[in-house]
């Protein structure tokens, strides 16, 4: 390091004075030197909550290689780990956001910074992963609210989104919310294919046009009856494919790129994510899915409540959109989005919750928060945004809970991860301890510092 | 208010509108506060008492006579014929105060074909039936700042509302409040994100010229005034026969903003365009009294307290659009540092139900105290409305417009158990549960009726109903009917500031 920094002020000989005198400028003209992590670290004098068990008081935390290599009361320190005292600090896994566009969706308005959406119904060969920008200012924005991986799910709307979201909308990645490439990125590649479920719609607004169009109920329902149909046809297709793939040799059949995409999906490998908010729609994709014998999860769910019996049975979980919503009827009691997941709960409906978006995922911790001050037990909430997203999408061997093995996704907190006025201190995303600086963060220091004009 | 989803999962299948219809215009909805009286006497006991204006009292009590704080203390004697409520373990804060609204509004809110709309006025399309306003009493707010949208440079005049759910449109607005005028600046009057079919693209479409559609409209108000002072003088000393300057009514809001009549609550993002603003309400000696949004104001905060403008943020939004990429959930703290009078609202209806929360956010952001993230809710939004002296803290001879909570209100396990405007219990998060049975009762009662109704119908009847769809009953008289499915589909954009409108 500082071999390299001696030898390139030596060629440059004659700005040698100058840098001297300015460090600044030195920094400026140099290459930062590769860092090199340290190869473990210790969590010492914490409490942790592992969420595999009850919380360790003056516990320590050992990761090393990315992974989670011991966690409990008594916990030798290894030699060459890095120490970090928690005292008076808690340690808990990273959340988890199961639905956003992250890295898909930079500026809403700015359609030259939006990928979350392809054109056309039914893109099930679209792969999130491909599309997610390493460098969205979003990716530190969201971390420092304790999220260490997401889903990035395609064709899932978000608040400044607009316009038609199509009917299978391509696969959701899971991705670390950290890494120098996407490939550093990269949970797994694959986690879920997702359907919007049509709706029966008699008004619409086309945002193209700016103008609000409507319909008679009949023709509606003939539009809603059309893409169900087409839904049906291409799983049936893609059914036939893999028979197909699995009788013959790939010479032997012509290839189609979009029903390979759905074998894994009629073979019962992935599961469907399927968006539906009203009760009729939300049975609907749950016959169907029982009818196809494809696995489903449901997002949205904002009548989830008036299926809980069918989804408990049918083990279906759910993806909640954020409380933060108002209700979808106006004779809906005023709470009804908040108090649901605690009726979801007691009726043993697994859940989590999801941000549905990019600039709020932020307020993941909030909206869950927000499930406990209408009833839901504090513990399910806590896991219904770490614990349970990894279940439903079957990476909870991986993350979701402080036990050794696991990959390190880790948060240290002054408090409760979602309560307002606390903030996170220490992060690591896959054993590494990452900044929590972002753009604002810069900005805020920067016109801090501003002088009195 | 929030996605395309959400909108679209709301429009309604003919049979529900129907039955929203009939149970709208029944008034069950409004029963819940339909018959809330305000006692003459009320206290409030054993509360822990955040007044904003002088601290916390712990274990205290608050007397309310006719609608007003009579007396706030550690303990107060019942006074004979008192109603008593028992806030033992429970929070009492000021009601909130949503410096940006568009809540209680019937249809559109905004008059988008001209770039200067001052002739319109919001007053006069308050919507007493908008379930929103229900809903941000639950949320805790008992005063809002009720907006035009941001399509114009100058936008419609506005008003200042209680929400008193259940009372006619004529008691909403807030007595004596002064009222205000929107403006607009940057990428919604240029309409940067969207185009109108059939409508020409529209001047302003910079922000040249946003600046030169406001000066030009201010130099017409000037010499209009000039020539009405004029008129007013020669009269005034006795000269006879003299002809009128005509009325303008477009102009005549404009007056007032000169005369420091009307408040002007200007909406802006980028550093630039809040510098002009300043520069041209310098130059025809006015103030402006809230910039709204107001995104980079931590850039220029210094001018902004040096203007002596106040300014009403959101506490996290960002990213939406360009202009809105520079925002920081920093910004409320570093413009109260920088002395600029800061308050945090909504823009949204959803929002505003837990403006406390938002509040809430400057402490981690930023570092704000307790105090601080309070006021911005409460006595701030209050001062920038010119309505301190009556609300916006917690002390005597003020309104008793109190929001009750189960816990801390700057939490977010806090949850409104009870909110009260001048003295009288508006929401009552004990009584809405109660009453949910047998409102779910009415419904199907009424759902049923209806059914029954459809079947008798002969089947010619039945058929020419079919083919003639436009003539099924409109939900807009019932307020939020309409105006959910246009602010779920349309309204995130037409209606609030942040989407495209």
């Amino acid at each position: 390091m500082n071999r390299l920094r001696a030898t390139t002020l030596f060629r440059d000989g004659l700005i040698l004075a100058a840098v001297l005198a300015f460090p600044a400028l030195l920094a400026a003209q140099q290459p930062a030197p590769r860092a090199e992590a340290p190869k473990a670290y210790a969590l010492v004098h914490a409490k942790i909550f592992t969420l595999a068990g009850a919380p360790i008081e003056n516990g320590t935390l050992i990761i090393r290689d990315g992974k989670i290599a011991a966690v409990g009361a008594q916990v030798e320190v290894p030699q060459d780990a890095q120490v970090i005292n928690a005292e008076g600090l808690q340690v808990y896994p990273g959340m988890f956001d199961p639905i956003t566009q992250m890295g898909l969706r930079e500026i809403g308005a700015v359609a030259s910074t939006v990928d979350s959406t392809e054109t056309g119904n039914y893109n099930p060969d679209v792969v999130a992963l491909t599309a997610v920008s390493p460098s969205s200012e979003h990716i530190p924005v969201t971390r420092v609210a304790g999220i260490t991986e997401v889903l990035a799910v395609p064709a899932s709307g978000g608040m400044d989104s607009f316009g038609p979201n199509g009917v299978i909308g391509g696969q959701a990645s899971a991705i670390y919310l950290a890494g120098w490439t996407v490939d550093d990125m990269q949970f797994k590649r694959s986690v879920a294919m997702v359907v919007n479920w049509p709706e029966i719609q008699t008004k619409t607004f086309d945002f193209a046009t700016f103008q609000r169009k409507e319909k008679p109920y009949t023709e509606a329902k003939q539009e809603y009856d059309k893409q169900v149909t087409e839904l049906t046809d291409w799983i049936e297709r893609a059914r036939h494919y893999a028979q197909a793939m699995g009788h013959a040799g790939p010479a032997d059949y012509e290839r189609d790129l979009k029903l390979e995409a759905l074998v894994p999906v009629v073979r019962g490998q992935l599961p469907l994510l399927i968006f539906a908010d009203r009760s009729r729609e939300i049975r609907n994709a749950i016959e169907f899915c029982d009818k196809q014998n494809l696995k489903m999860i449901l997002a949205g769910g904002s009548e989830a409540y008036k299926l809980k019996d069918l989804l408990r049975s049918r083990s279906i979980p759910v993806i909640l959109r954020p409380m933060l919503t108002l209700p979808l009827y106006e004779d809906d009691p005023y709470d009804r989005l908040l108090s649901q997941p605690a009726e979801l709960s007691a009726a043993g409906v697994k859940f989590a919750f999801g941000s549905f978006d990019n600039s709020f995922a932020r307020r993941l911790g909030q909206n869950a928060a927000n499930a406990v001050a209408y009833g839901l037990p504090y513990d399910d909430a806590l896991k219904a945004v770490t614990l349970y997203p990894a279940q439903i999408f079957g990476l909870s061997d991986q993350v979701g809970t402080l036990e050794s093995g696991k990959i390190a996704n880790v948060i240290v907190t002054n408090g409760d991860p979602l309560e307002l006025t606390n903030e996170v201190r220490y992060l690591f995303i896959r054993g590494q301890l990452t900044s929590l600086d972002n753009r604002q963060k810069r900005l805020f220091d920067k016109y801090s510092a501003r002088p009195k004009p | 208010m929030k996605g395309a989803r959400v909108g679209n999962a709301l429009l309604k299948t003919l049979a529900v509108i129907v039955a929203l219809h009939f149970l709208v215009s029944s008034g069950a909805l409004a029963a819940n506060s339909a018959d809330a009286k305000a006692p003459a006497i009320l206290l409030i006991q054993n509360a822990t008492i955040l007044t904003v204006s002088r601290g916390t009292i712990e274990h205290g009590s608050i007397l309310i006579r006719d609608g007003k704080i009579a007396e706030v203390g550690q303990s107060i004697a019942k006074p004979q014929g008192a109603e008593v409520i028992d806030a033992i373990g429970q929070f009492v804060m000021p009601g909130i105060v949503d410096c940006h609204s568009h809540i209680a509004v019937d249809g559109s809110v905004n008059e988008g074909s001209v770039s200067v709309s001052s002739m319109v006025n919001i007053a006069e399309i308050l919507n007493p039936d908008d379930i929103d306003i229900y809903r941000d009493l639950a949320g805790g707010v008992t005063v809002a700042n009720v907006l035009h949208g941001s399509a114009n440079s100058i936008g419609g005049q506005t008003v200042v509302i209680k929400l008193r759910w259940g009372a006619p449109a004529s008691r909403l607005p807030f007595e004596g409040a002064l009222p205000g005028i929107k403006f607009a600046l940057g990428e919604n009057p240029k309409r940067s994100n969207f185009s109108i079919r059939g409508q020409e693209k529209r001047y302003p479409a910079t922000r040249m010229g946003v600046e030169e559609t406001i000066r030009a409209a201010f130099t017409e108000a000037r010499d209009y005034k000039s020539k009405w002072d004029d008129y007013n003088k020669k009269t005034s000393v006795g000269e006879k026969n003299l002809i009128p300057p005509r009325r303008d009514l477009r102009l005549d809001p404009l007056v007032e903003v000169l005369e420091g009549k009307r408040y002007v609550h200007a909406h802006c993002y980028r550093e630039d365009e809040i510098l002009m603003l300043l520069r041209v309400a310098k130059e025809f000696g006015f103030k402006v009294r809230t910039l709204q949004h107001v995104l980079e104001g931590y850039k220029v905060a210094d001018e902004i307290a040096a203007a002596g403008a106040g300014a009403s943020t959101f506490s996290d939004w960002w990213a939406y659009k360009v202009e809105a990429y520079d925002a920081t959930p920093y910004n409320a703290a570093i413009m109260t540092r920088r002395g600029v009078l800061v308050s945090i609202n909504s823009d949204d209806a959803e929002e505003a139900t837990h403006l406390n929360q938002e509040a809430a956010k400057s402490i981690r952001y930023g570092g704000l105290s307790r105090e601080e993230a309070l006021k911005m809710v409460t006595i701030n939004p209050a001062i920038q409305l010119g309505i301190d002296k009556r609300v916006g803290s917690i002390d005597v001879g003020k309104d008793a417009d109190l929001v009750i909570y189960n816990h801390d209100p700057l939490s977010a396990y806090a949850v409104v158990q009870k909110t009260l405007i001048d003295g009288r219990v508006y929401f009552d998060r004990t009584r809405d549960i109660a009453e949910r049975a047998d409102r779910e009762k009415e419904k199907k009662a009424l759902i049923e009726k209806e059914k029954k109704a459809d079947a008798e119908k002969k089947p010619e009847e039945k058929r020419q109903n079919e083919k003639k769809p436009d003539d099924k009953p409109k939900p807009s008289q019932s307020g939020r009917g309409s105006a959910a499915d246009e602010s779920d589909g349309v309204g995130s954009a037409a209606d609030s500031d942040r989407g495209a409108l």
